[in-house]
């Protein structure tokens, strides 16, 4: 009986050391993240400047579905999410096919030289960016040196260029990134597949697309997700190389936001209404995802 | 044989081209910190005489002492209390685990999908609030900054899923030799754990040091500014000094690239060991 009883009060104790070990995490994550989300969602009720506040119901979405500056915003964003997170990905694996050949001569140098635009810090890259397509920047020397162009093209300040120059900038940064994801999931594919499969004749093109894209598929679907997230909130760069222009031709979301709550007047209600058709995007993104993946599988 | 020989130079043609592109920026930022401004933009692509020069003007026309002592001090504090309570809530996660909670734990990572403009408007004014009970952890506070980043679900992630390689003999051996938890946490896991705790410490350390979006909505006075302010300010103004700019980005990416040169090996093992 004794010792049932100190067994009880010994759980009971290490219950409550679990407790004591995790508390501080839960505090801060709760303080730092969901008790601003319900906030966020209160605020997106409420209209006025400031910290002059008052319940005005629906009418920041009433304005959310008639702002052309958060369509543009919108679609500009989605432009991005659209071309530069496919590119990165397909591109990623490909450099990691490449270089998961052990035969390769000065292998560590490319995975090394390629992972390097990580250790720069967001805003330091997106200035040096700006600099190198300048119009009578590196990058515009560079291909009217080798005569691929005749005159400058204006990377910053054309609607156009100014979204490729944001799309060019933000692949550089993070395709080693995700590369190395790919290479050391690669590296744990046991080799003997890809023999047999050359015994059957498949060739490189085959290779790649019924055993490394299917053994690969979880950490895809990870970095396509990451990635998502990551381009879903773009605010860094744009507001380095373009600052949104020219007009709002490079305007994301997230600048839209900033914009709102602290360069016009602040507007924190609507900025919050914005704020969460992010959160939504990011949820109905994840699943579809989710779901193709899952798809895949099945099929 | 020549197809395999066309494959071989086609590999090494394409992957030396992306190292190419991928190191030029690095290039460029090196050898225009050390030119004048006029030869930067003559596309010079020697290095120069100049980076002293440059170097003075930088420190004449920022706070570029104040601005390294102030990220330098964010990123360390923030870095460990962010390992320290991440690493704690890892580790009580997967040690003393129960049904309760293993669901605070699910819960907590639903965080890693809120994106932070979505909550950089409620936590502003949050803090403005909190300025006006107590100061100084405040709007444009140092505490500030680092209040959000020290409970981060990522970290809790990444140190539970390191946990379960964790030998749990050695937690029976501390309890034999009368250790409180607290005591075989802080004697026993700490020290075993070193490389899990290095490779956090990376990501923590780069990101913090890296951070943008909030120290710019909450640090508002000059004197306040972290490295990536002072360059996102320079790099705005209307007559750019290239020599200058690039002075500076050469030295805010020092300390990181330094550190990731030295502990390459943790580095990516950390970001790898995070999605197994």
């Amino acid at each position: 009986m004794k010792a049932i009883n100190t067994g009880d009060s010994l759980q009971k104790k290490s219950n409550l050391t679990g407790w004591a070990f995790v508390l501080l995490a839960v505090i801060g994550i709760v303080a730092f993240y969901f008790y601003p989300m319900i906030q966020a969602l209160l605020l997106s009720f409420k209209s006025g400047k400031g910290a002059n506040l008052e319940f005005s119901g629906l009418a920041n979405y009433k304005r959310l579905l008639v702002d052309t500056t958060f369509r543009t915003a919108l679609s500009n964003t989605f432009i991005y999410l659209i071309i530069q997170v496919p590119v990165m990905i397909i591109l990623g694996l490909f450099i990691s096919v490449l270089l998961n050949d052990s035969t390769l001569r000065f292998r560590s140098f490319f995975r090394t030289a390629i992972f390097l635009p990580c250790v720069t810090s967001l805003v330091a890259y997106s200035v040096v960016f700006k600099y190198l397509f300048a119009p009578d920047g590196m990058v515009n020397q560079f291909l009217m040196g080798l005569h691929i162009i005749g005159d400058p093209i204006q990377w910053i300040t054309d609607p156009f260029w100014a979204k490729i120059t944001i799309i060019i900038a933000v692949t550089w940064r993070w395709t080693g990134y995700n590369m190395i994801f790919y290479l050391s999931s690669l590296q744990n594919i046991d080799q003997s597949i890809y023999e047999a499969a050359k015994i059957d004749g498949a060739n490189a093109f085959t290779q790649f697309f019924k055993i490394t894209v299917p053994l690969l598929k979880p950490i895809i679907l990870f970095t396509s997700i990451t990635s998502t997230i990551g381009t879903l909130q773009i605010f860094d760069e744009i507001m380095n190389i373009t600052k949104g222009g020219p007009g709002n031709a490079t305007m994301s979301i997230s600048q839209y936001i900033y914009n709102l709550s602290f360069k016009y007047s602040p507007d924190f209600g609507y900025a919050a209404t914005v704020s969460y058709s992010i959160v939504i995007l990011i949820i109905v993104l994840s699943i579809i995802q989710f779901k193709v993946a899952g798809d895949n599988k099945n099929g | 044989m020549a197809k395999f020989k066309a494959k071989r130079i086609f590999t090494y043609v394409f992957l030396s081209i992306v190292a190419f592109v991928s190191i030029f920026p690095f290039f460029w930022m090196l050898v225009s910190s050390t030119n004048a401004s006029v030869d930067v933009t003559k596309g010079r692509l020697l290095p120069g005489s100049a980076f002293i020069d440059n170097f003075n003007k930088l420190l004449d026309s920022t706070n570029l002492v104040q601005a390294l002592g102030n990220s330098a001090i964010i990123s360390v504090v923030s870095t460990l209390l962010a390992l320290l309570i991440g690493s704690m809530a890892g580790y009580g996660f997967e040690v003393f685990r129960t049904k309760s909670r293993d669901i605070v734990f699910n819960i907590l990572l639903l965080s890693m999908m809120i994106p932070f403009a979505a909550i950089m408007v409620p936590l502003y004014r949050m803090f403005a609030t909190i300025s006006g009970v107590a100061p100084v952890i405040g709007i444009n506070t140092m505490a500030a900054v680092i209040l959000p980043t020290i409970a981060t679900a990522f970290l809790i992630f990444f140190f539970r899923q390191n946990t379960k390689m964790f030998p749990k003999d050695l937690l029976e051996a501390g309890r034999i030799d009368g250790l409180s938890e607290l005591g075989i946490f802080l004697k026993i896991y700490m020290p075993t754990m070193k490389t899990t705790y290095a490779a956090a410490a990376i990501i923590t350390f780069m990101s913090s040091w890296n951070n943008y979006l909030w120290p710019l909505i909450v640090l508002q006075t000059p004197d306040q500014q972290t490295i990536p302010l002072l360059i996102s300010n320079l790099g705005a103004g209307y007559a750019p000094d290239y020599g200058v700019i690039m002075t500076a980005i050469v030295i805010a990416t020092l300390p990181t690239a330094i550190v990731f040169f030295i502990m390459q090996k943790h580095f990516v093992a950390g970001m790898v060991g995070s999605v197994k």
